[in-house]
């Protein structure tokens, strides 16, 4: 074996060499190195910490996009029910968006997974490699030879700072993962917060819940017309016209359109934008009641 | 003789298995040399496999030098690139 395999090793020996000759008295500084070897096992622990944090983000985010496809889903069903292909069209549409940032999320998970058990390794290692340093570090100081010191000094060093080199690579290669890991969180988290992909949590809602809103309490209205009329049709002034209309449900294909409106337009919690407003219906012409079934 | 690959740990192999890796080395210099991401990704693993399967790991708490410093099989041709430029400060913290 030769080559570059070669040349890496030789500028990690020179390296070892160089922190060893910085020192002028070895012995006195066991000690010293011991605790700059603490410090970077503190610092992969911290490295650990990082990269778990920013697993456990993409999680999240994976979740709130997990929800909000359901809700499309959902949504595409509930627009097909009542005829409005249009809106089924338009939500399948947003959930294939949604997918693609799904499976782009599902990537970097698993990177992140696998750095993440490659760092937890790493810091296993390096204390298991420190600890040998401490026991060795003790014997050494109980050595009365210099020149014997010395030579287990040297071996010593450049075991722990060739270990030290490399889990030092690891950090920071996790590291910069981490930071573009962070970075496209970030940008996820922007495009959730401009409503661009919703707002999972409900609190606000979007133009396509809204609509199918409209179109279940206008079917509401309907029905409960429908019902009070079929309480009257009972009663000793029944018309047989309210009898027909009691019948009407069943007669009437689901998917006519457009719905007949025969109340003035719900005002629930819904304040729908006037771009998606259903055109409005000569209500007073209409028959009177033309229910479309529960829309729920 | 004692190989580290780099983000994974030490293996020691017998002479007769580190020969046996010559032409292994020749691969990942050329794919280096020629620039080609896929080949060095190709080469790496080839060689690290092989280092896993025939040596044995040295244990964790065992001090030792490597004979030999490998990079990690996911390695970039940017990363093998900034391991062999020698300006590279800071790589052993002292």
């Amino acid at each position: 074996m030769s080559g570059i395999f070669q040349r890496i090793s030789l500028i990690f020996r020179a390296k070892t060499d160089k922190a060893l000759d910085k020192l002028e008295d070895p012995r006195q500084t066991l000690d010293y190195s011991y605790q700059r070897q603490l410090e970077l096992l503190q610092k992969v622990r911290r490295g650990v910490a990082d990269v778990a944090t920013s697993r456990k983000r993409i999680e999240l985010q994976a979740n709130q996009l997990n929800t909000q496809a359901d809700k499309l889903t959902n949504q595409a069903q509930k627009a097909l029910e009542v005829g409005r292909e249009d809106l089924a069209r338009e939500a399948l549409t947003r959930r294939s968006g949604i997918q693609q940032q799904l499976s782009d999320l599902q990537v970097q998970h698993a990177q992140l997974q696998g750095e993440e058990e490659k760092l937890t390794r790493a810091s296993q290692r390096l204390q298991a490699k420190v600890d040998a340093f401490r026991t060795k570090k003790e014997t050494i100081k109980a050595t009365y030879s210099a020149a014997e010191a010395q030579t287990r000094i040297n071996e010593a060093f450049s075991g722990i700072s060739e270990e030290m080199g490399d889990v030092g690579l690891a950090i920071q290669r996790a590291e910069d993962k981490t930071a573009q890991m962070q970075a496209r969180a970030g940008a996820i988290d922007e495009l959730l917060a401009s409503g661009a992909l919703d707002d999972p949590t409900g609190t606000a809602k979007d133009d396509i819940t809204l609509e199918l809103e409209q179109l279940a309490s206008t079917s509401d209205v309907e029905n409960e017309l429908a019902r009070m009329k079929a309480e009257l049709s009972v009663g000793p002034s029944a018309a047989p016209q309210a009898i027909e209309g009691q019948q009407a449900p069943s007669q009437q294909p689901p998917s006519q359109q457009p719905p007949t409106q025969a109340a003035p337009p719900p005002s629930l919690d819904a304040q729908p934008p006037q771009e998606y407003q259903a055109p409005p219906t000569q209500s007073q012409e209409a028959p009177p009641a033309q229910p479309q079934g529960d829309l729920r | 003789m004692i190989v580290r690959i780099l983000n994974e740990g030490q293996w020691r192999l017998t002479d007769e298995a580190v020969r046996g890796l010559n032409s292994f080395d020749d691969a990942v210099e050329q794919a280096v040399t020629a620039a080609d991401q896929d080949q060095l990704t190709r080469a790496l693993h080839a060689l690290l496999d092989r280092i896993r399967t025939s040596g044995t790991p040295v244990p964790d708490e065992e001090l030792a030098d490597s004979d030999l410093i490998l990079p990690a099989a996911d390695s970039t041709l940017d990363e093998v690139h900034q391991l062999l430029s020698e300006s590279e400060e800071g790589l052993i913290p002292g």
